[in-house]
């Protein structure tokens, strides 16, 4: 966010402050070869999966070692040797993507799960209701993660929603929908079930998290829309520091060893910055290489 | 006469054409509370109240039917598309029941619908939020397809749209939102299909819409100085488009540049040259030259270079012209 605020980013950054469990508990269940499929708030998923800090940076600043070759950004980071099909821009567009990709595991016989995450107001696109229902239908061994931070852009799911949960929505299409907090424990039990009975065939299951989105819809938006209570609300439930605590009382890892973790992670971002800073722009000449195959 | 910036502009039609008829009424994402995510919409949910100014779930296909049904039982519905590139979840709406809604029903009813949404690269947003896709919409019959580049403009015409009985796709400009510019206090409409000379020329026309009208203008300026007097025309409703005054320009210039910001091949470019080629071919004393992007979604790092500019179109004006271009002089014998 700092790098952003100092002009070095261009374009939109949305991020997933605050809600850092889902992506945490689900991935922990996936391998390389399981996909993902994800949103403009992405960038944990992303990072939960395994992609390459270095590379992912390189992309956010537009440069040419960027896994999208600086031609995408924030809003599409994707790796496919890390089954992270890519982020989408448009709300809804990637839900029956990754449907599809449930589809290909299926069609090729593997045992691979695909997973699609999304916010509670892309379930209010047809493609969600959609995608439900054909790989309901079809059986696909597809995982729909709803994380619900209770806003879409700049509105309160109030405004859009008169059910509170989106998990409800899965009765419609006859398939388990499961609701947990934004903890990274309880979305792990939940996901692991999923993912098993998707691999064995099982079918889809929606998983929605209840989370809270601590920042504004993109970096630099003022909230006007969003009263002192509801964001100090949001930012007093902090899902990695109840970890932390948790971690702590059961004497798993010592004070030390956690700000070890944390100095670590500081640095690795450090240094994708530092990386990202050093490539170059993707040369004009090869902007519209590969265009078609 | 005052100063508004053409965000405000926008604004300013959408609460008069309001005021004027009770049966206009605004829909969208983010439209009322937040005001338009680009500020369009700001004031009027508190001016008219939420049974006129609503705010949707995100579901572009089901609110733009929505109005669709809504216009086709006697209401004026203005939808916005918060960026041009998502109403491509609303073709469905917008192409098979919206432009064919009046004619497959034997003219039983109008469709007064108008469908805003802005257009165009400059926010290094990437590919999914970059588009210009108004040369789809003038390929659909039933559709009007309106453009605006300037405060004064877009107030003028979106206000005609708003009163058209037909459904207008009315397309604005991200880099032009916060562009300020001079319109009368007193009220004013512009005519939908009627073209507006920007700059008078003698030697060549060049005939452009929305960002492009600057740079165009930009590009005449350059050109003065090298003796060349551009004529720029502002097309700005692309569908149906003013033959009368294009024809009318190239009859005097006799050389034509077709210049947007959309994707030169099959953009609006290829529909004037052919027209003007199958039409007027005797005016013509060189080949009608289009600039437009080059065939590729837009790149988030080199959006720049992937969009069109003034340089561009002053080097088709002296193409078209037959003078070597700038880069071909400073080159060492
Ligand atoms: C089809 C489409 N419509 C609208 C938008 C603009 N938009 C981007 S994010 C967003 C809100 C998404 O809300 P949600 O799905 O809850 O995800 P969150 O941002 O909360 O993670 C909107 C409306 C878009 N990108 N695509």
């Amino acid at each position: 966010m700092e790098v952003f605020a100092a002009g070095e980013i261009p374009g939109f950054l949305h991020v997933s402050v605050g809600q850092e469990a889902a992506p945490v508990g689900l991935c922990a269940h996936l391998r390389d070869d399981d996909y993902i499929g994800t949103t403009h708030r992405g960038h944990g998923y992303a990072i939960a999966k395994g992609i390459d800090l270095k590379r992912a940076m390189a992309e956010l600043f537009g440069k040419k070692q960027g896994f999208c070759m600086g031609r995408s950004g924030s809003m599409h980071l994707a790796d496919m040797t890390k089954g992270i099909m890519g982020a989408n821009g448009i709300v809804g567009g990637g839900i029956p993507i990754v449907t599809g990709a449930g589809f290909a595991a299926r069609y090729r016989g593997t045992d691979q799960v695909a997973v699609a995450t999304f916010g509670d107001g892309a379930a209010n696109q047809g493609t969600f209701h959609e995608s439900l229902n054909i790989a309901s239908v079809m059986n696909l061994p597809v995982l729909f993660i709803c994380e619900n931070n209770g806003w879409a852009e700049f509105s309160s799911i109030r405004t859009h929603s008169k059910i509170e949960d989106i998990a409800n929505r899965a009765a419609a299409y006859g398939i388990p929908g499961i609701i947990t907090e934004n903890d990274v424990l309880e979305i792990h039990d939940a996901v692991g079930e999923a993912v098993v009975r998707a691999r064995n065939g099982g079918g889809p299951t929606l998983i929605e998290v209840k989370c809270d989105r601590w920042h504004g819809h993109y970096v630099g938006d003022a909230q006007k829309y969003r009263n002192r209570e509801n964001i100090e609300a949001a930012m007093g439930k902090d899902c990695i520091k109840n970890f932390e605590r948790l971690l702590l009382a059961r004497k798993i890892l010592t004070k030390r060893e956690i700000d070890g973790i944390e100095e670590e992670i500081r640095s690795e971002l450090a240094e994708a910055v530092d990386f990202a800073r050093s490539c170059p722009f993707p040369d004009p000449s090869e902007m519209m290489d590969g265009l078609y195959a | 006469m005052k100063d508004i910036r053409y965000i405000s502009a926008v604004n300013e039609a959408l609460r008069e054409e309001m005021e004027r008829d009770e049966t206009v009424f605004l829909i969208g994402e983010d439209v009322g509370h937040a005001g338009g995510s680009f500020g369009a919409t700001r004031g009027l949910l508190e001016k008219f109240g939420p049974g006129r100014v609503l705010d949707t779930p995100i579901s572009e296909a089901g609110f733009t039917s929505l109005a669709a049904g809504a216009a086709s039982c006697g209401l004026r519905p203005v939808v916005e598309i918060m960026f041009m590139d998502f109403v491509t979840c609303a073709m469905d709406s917008i192409v098979n029941q919206i432009a064919k809604m009046r004619f497959m029903f034997g003219n039983q009813y109008t469709m007064p619908i108008v469908v805003r949404m802005p257009e165009g690269a400059g926010l290094n947003a990437g590919p999914q939020h970059s588009q210009c896709l108004e040369a789809w919409f003038a390929h659909v019959p039933g559709l009007k397809v309106v453009t605006a580049a300037t405060p004064y403009d877009v107030k003028g015409l979106l206000k005609s749209a708003v009163r058209d009985d037909n459904p207008v796709i009315f397309i604005e400009n991200k880099t032009l939102h916060a562009v300020k510019g001079r319109i009368p206090e007193e009220e004013y409409l512009i005519p939908i299909g009627k073209a507006d000379v920007k700059r008078e020329g003698r030697d060549v026309t060049i005939v452009t819409v929305s960002r492009m009208v600057s740079e165009s203008l930009l590009a005449a300026d350059s050109l003065e100085k090298e003796g060349i007097h551009a004529e720029v025309i502002d097309l700005m409703t692309i569908q149906p488009w003013d033959r009368e005054t294009v024809y009318g320009s190239v009859g005097k210039t006799h050389r034509l540049v077709v210049a947007h910001e959309g994707v030169k091949q099959f953009g609006i470019g290829a529909e004037i040259s052919s027209a003007v080629t199958e039409e007027i071919f005797d005016e013509l004393d060189a080949p009608v030259i289009r600039v437009g992007a080059p065939f590729m979604p837009i790149h988030y790092s080199l959006e720049k270079a992937c969009v069109p500019g003034a340089r561009d179109v002053s080097a088709a004006v002296l193409a078209v012209m037959g003078r070597p271009s700038s880069e071909e002089r400073n080159r060492k014998p």
